[in-house]
């Protein structure tokens, strides 16, 4: 880690207005181990720890909102969650391990954008808004690539609002060394419009799967989904699945969280 | 007999110390006026050095000194030593490359050691290390063994052309040549070990210090084995004589062999201490860990089994190509020799065995003992083979084993080794009830309605430890003798200090040789102290490795015991005034036959030390005793594992369902210790299997270089265990023992692939077998066949 100054940000205001060339420090899942191997190094943080207004779950029967600060293991744990979009709360869930899920939060993740995280899945399948400190961002305009996201420099998401669905659904196989999504695939349903989600396998990062949506949106099952195939090219390959594996286990995926959703 | 004596299953006594952070670990340690090291490694998996530019790097702030391979050459700092000598085929010595503490003039792997920067904080080394302008000539790699050895190929080192460093041979060719001629069937299996990084979970450190008052060195070091590190620190290295040097491992968390091994990285901090006049430290970060601990297994191996027309195997062909790594690590030389082709015999009559291996340099880390070192190759060989044979045959596995089963005890192999006792047919029989495998077809079918393929695989293993016999591993080339020693003190009171050669970095010796004791003198463990570890202290011993403290170790503390008991009995024989040959010691007390006379243990401590009762000059006071232990025999525990597993075919995910282990360690001094080591040891086994890999991409980078890409085992991938025993006393040792420490990791991998292959109907498969290549491997299968 090289040397840094750090600034406990005790407002959203504060926080955008302090950052200036620096980062904002959220969970520091991963900012602080890419810092510790010296592969980032910024000379400012600014702690979004302890700014009250990012924290807190809520949901007003047709959208649920969850502030950027919300731990995974609040999302986990929250029964509001729970009741407006049980999967969502099982995505949370599964989100690395214990440790991690105490301080991750949903805020880190989406400014973050790792192709192999789960929530950036959710958010484009259930059609989220980004709520930054200064405008609100659709999830299909949000996403744009590889740790790439639409947020300009010194934006802040503030929450993430996620309309209810019928049915919504997350199944995930996992890269065994690293617990992150090897092929993560969300699947949302209202009325006869379906989004299916794609995470981990993109070479650019998470995607819709149109394709199946097409066939979900007319016969909402697995079987639906016999025979469909993804291409492998434009997909991840590396030593723990090829493209083609990963290929096939979007499908496989898809049909399971089907089957959950 | 006391409750916490021989064969109880009592708790740890170190673990609270353990779990509540109490330990007292190299990182813990800290000296006055320390600097930190921070080692620049070479980012190149070859490359010739053509200069190191250190100017900026010397002016940063808080440098103490910077060192490179130039100094450690102008201080005539002897290389790191391989201590077993291995002969080729045509008797001409290996073909060893230099192996200096800093590269000099050339780097051969990416985490070779290009300099080290000494300063006041490790930030500071660290950053000044970022300074330093090193100029390389980047020369090709060889990554692997078939990079190594094709024509033409890029020599690692000059003294290896082809980069071979040995073509060694075990056994009888002619004979097995002729056994194969006249075979009614072979079976042929090409094989794959994989490359494991050992992750022990503390990190390798060092802090070296020198005293300038007594010209003394100390090295505080995470090792198994002090007092063999010091020996070649100072005759081989040459940093100071031995009685000037105290070398201290305290509490080292785990090591399963890759804390053997004298590494460049302690040499040089102590090395160094001397140079800066200052203590030392340096601790691995776990990305050094990986670059530059000893890596295990990589072998590459085509074998062959004879059988005749009555199911009797006739011989066995073996042909290994084994990976050094870059450099040769301390015993790396008799790991795919020594420790590997005498125990191709396995559980079974094989009356011919031929094997050949070809030790390879590549540019990648150096390879060493882990876990089992050569018996789990030797296991894997043996076990896919037979079982593979066995399905060809149309035979039943376990049946086909037990035909062919050694039953006359002793039996002498074709290679070295001579099996003193053994019941492996008990072993196969009680497994086989423990595990209800008669229980399997139903099992399989419930599976198998599921869409799961369902497997069931055996492994009896047989391994060799204890080592060794000093005179017999020398007349194979080892540079040491491998005995063991003790010390016992009574003190005055009757509390006992165990002063042992052995080293514990998980193993449980304060609790497993105060059980000893407490049986012997009959006082509680909490009387009984285990002193370990530091050179000053413990007279010379050689270390744990090899499953070695309990049948070598122990028995070197009952040696001196009986020294103990003996003189406590003369002792007693002044204070009971009865002749020395009528007093009885049991249970603690001793006593005078026929008589109600009786003094306990600590009374007669007392008596000795003060000596009032008897002649000192005829009886000398006090009671310690030492001795040393040279074994007589290898010990061979053996056993039967079973695996049963389930196989997603959709995405090849593989979930072990229920796993047996029957395991005949001899005489077992703490149940619940061993059975601790069988699981962690199966866990290990089911990593080499499953998960665990290190993967070099073709210009020898390794891609495995943190938990993100190599898979360590977790608790989520392992199974419940069913353990049991089978216990045939080990002759060799005055305990019984045979040793437990690696059984598992010998035992589990071919149960895992051979439960494997069972579902999937082939034998297409290698380790670790990860969903990907089991999702293939289930395409090309009969499946549909096997889960019917």
């Amino acid at each position: 880690m090289y040397a840094f100054t750090h600034h406990a940000a005790t407002s959203v205001a504060d926080a955008v207005n302090s950052v200036g060339e620096g980062k904002f420090l959220a969970g520091g899942h991963t900012l602080i181990p890419t810092m510790k191997q010296r592969l980032a190094m910024p000379g400012h943080l600014v702690d979004l720890n302890k700014v009250g207004e990012l924290k807190g779950i809520s949901d007003n029967g047709s959208v649920l909102t969850i502030k950027a600060m919300s731990r995974h293991a609040e999302v986990a744990g929250s029964d509001v969650v729970r009741k407006a979009i049980p999967g969502l709360a099982a995505l949370a869930g599964g989100i690395g391990d214990p440790q991690v899920r105490h301080r991750g939060t949903i805020g880190g993740s989406v400014a973050n954008n790792d192709p192999v995280a789960d929530y950036p899945a959710a958010c484009l399948a259930l059609g989220a808004t980004i709520v930054t400190d200064r405008r609100r961002i659709s999830a299909d305009d949000y996403f744009q690539g590889l740790f790439t996201t639409a947020l300009k420099d010194n934006e802040l998401i503030t929450a993430i609002e996620f309309p209810h669905a019928d049915k919504f659904a997350y199944a995930k196989f996992r890269n065994p060394a690293s617990l992150y999504a090897l092929v993560g695939v969300a699947v949302a349903k209202r009325g006869g419009d379906v989004r299916v989600a794609v995470t981990g396998a993109g070479s650019n990062g998470v995607f819709r799967w149109t394709d199946a949506e097409a066939r979900l949106a007319g016969n909402f099952s697995g079987s639906a989904l016999e025979g469909l195939k993804v291409a492998a090219s434009g997909l991840n390959g590396d030593i723990h699945g090829s493209a083609e594996y990963r290929a096939h286990l979007i499908g496989v995926m898809a049909k399971r969280a089907v089957a959950a959703a | 007999m006391t409750d916490q004596g021989i064969g109880a299953p009592v708790r740890r006594k170190e673990d609270f110390r353990f779990i509540t952070g109490q330990g007292r670990y190299v990182d813990d340690i800290n000296r006055p006026g320390q600097a930190h090291a921070y080692f620049l490694r070479s980012p190149h998996a070859h490359a010739k050095i053509k200069s190191i530019d250190l100017s900026a790097a010397n002016a940063a702030p808080g440098v103490v000194a910077i060192f490179t391979g130039d100094d450690i050459a102008a201080d005539k700092v002897g290389g790191l030593i391989c201590g077993w000598a291995i002969f080729n085929k045509d008797g001409s010595p290996m073909r060893a490359g230099p192996h200096p503490a800093l590269a000099q003039g050339k780097v051969r792997y990416v985490g070779d050691h290009v300099a080290v920067v000494i300063a006041d904080t490790l930030a500071q080394a660290r950053d000044a290390a970022e300074l330093i302008n090193v100029d390389y000539d980047v020369l090709p790699a060889v990554a692997d063994m078939a990079a190594a050895r094709k024509a033409g190929a890029v020599a690692v080192h000059d003294e290896a052309p082809n980069n071979q460093f040995y073509d060694w041979e075990l056994g009888d060719k002619a004979g097995t040549d002729a056994a194969f001629a006249k075979a009614k069937h072979v079976t042929r299996l090409d094989i794959v070990n994989n490359r494991l990084i050992p992750n022990a979970m503390e990190p390798r450190a060092a802090v070296g210090e020198y005293d300038q008052g007594t010209d003394g060195l100390t090295l505080y070091t995470t090792s198994q084995n002090p007092h063999v590190a010091r020996l070649v620190l100072s005759a081989f290295i040459g940093l100071a004589p031995e009685h000037k040097f105290r070398v201290i491992a305290p509490d080292v968390g785990g090591g399963f062999g890759s804390k053997i091994f004298i590494y460049a990285e302690e040499t040089v901090c102590v090395w160094a201490a001397r140079k800066v006049n200052r203590p030392v430290k340096w601790t691995a970060d776990r990305t050094e860990s990986f670059l530059s601990d000893a890596h295990g297994r990589d072998h590459v191996t085509h074998a062959e089994l004879a059988t005749d027309e009555n199911g009797k195997i006739t011989a066995l062909r073996v042909s290994t190509k084994a990976n050094m790594g870059a450099y040769l690590s301390t015993f790396a030389s008799s790991v795919p020799t020594y420790l590997y082709a005498p125990l191709l015999s396995g559980q079974y009559n094989i009356p011919a065995i031929y094997a050949e291996v070809e030790a390879v340099y590549t540019n990648t880390a150096p390879v060493d003992a882990y876990r089992g070192a050569g018996r789990p190759e030797a296991t894997f060989v043996v076990e896919r083979l037979i079982e593979v044979a066995a399905r060809e045959l149309g035979k039943d596995p376990a049946e086909f084993r037990r035909a062919n089963f050694v039953t006359q005890f002793p039996h002498q192999t074709p290679v070295i080794m001579a099996y003193d006792v053994g019941d492996y047919d008990a072993s196969l029989t009680k497994a086989q009830q423990m595990h209800d495998v008669a229980g399997f077809a139903a099992r399989k079918a419930a599976s198998a309605s599921k869409g799961k393929l369902r497997g069931l695989g055996y492994s009896a293993y047989i391994e060799a430890c204890g080592i060794a016999p000093s005179a017999a591993v020398g007349s194979l080339g080892a540079g040491v003798g491998l005995w063991e020693s003790a010390e016992v003190r009574v003190n005055p009171i009757g509390t006992v200090e165990i002063l042992t050669g052995s080293h514990s970095h998980g193993q449980g010796h304060e609790t497993t040789f105060a059980q000893l004791v407490s049986s012997r003198l009959g006082i509680p463990i909490d009387n009984v102290s285990i002193v370990h570890g530091d050179t000053d202290k413990v007279q010379m011993g050689m270390g744990t490795y090899g499953s070695r403290s309990g049948a070598v170790g122990m028995a070197a503390i009952s040696k001196a015991l009986d020294k103990i008991e003996a003189k406590a009995k003369k002792v007693a024989s002044h204070v009971l005034e009865a002749s020395e040959g009528d007093i009885e010691f049991k249970d603690g007390k001793f006593t005078v036959k026929g008589t109600d006379k009786a003094a306990d243990f600590g009374s007669i401590a007392l008596q000795a030390y003060i000596a009032h009762k008897f002649n000192g000059q005829e009886l000398e006071p006090g009671l310690k005793e030492s001795a040393f232990w040279d074994p007589t025999n290898f010990t061979f525990p053996a056993g039967v594992h079973i695996c049963e597993l389930e196989i997603d075919p959709a995405t090849g995910v593989v979930t072990i369902e229920r796993w047996t282990a029957v395991d005949d360690f001899g005489n077992v001094i703490n149940p619940l210790i061993v059975e601790g080591q069988v699981h962690g040891g199966i866990a290990q086994g089911v990593g080499q299997a499953l998960l665990e890999g290190a993967v070099y991409d073709a210009d020898g980078q390794l891609i495995t270089a943190s938990y993100m890409d190599y898979t360590m085992p977790r608790a989520q991938d392992l199974p419940s265990y069913n353990v049991g025993m089978t216990i045939t006393p080990c002759p060799s040792n005055p305990l019984g023992i045979k040793g437990c420490g690696e059984a598992g990791a010998i035992a589990s991998p071919p149960a895992v692939i051979n439960a494997i292959t069972n579902a999937l109907g082939h034998e297409n498969i290698t380790m670790p077998a990860t969903p990907e290549k089991v999702w293939r491997a289930a395409q090309s299968s009969s499946h549909k066949q096997a889960a019917e």
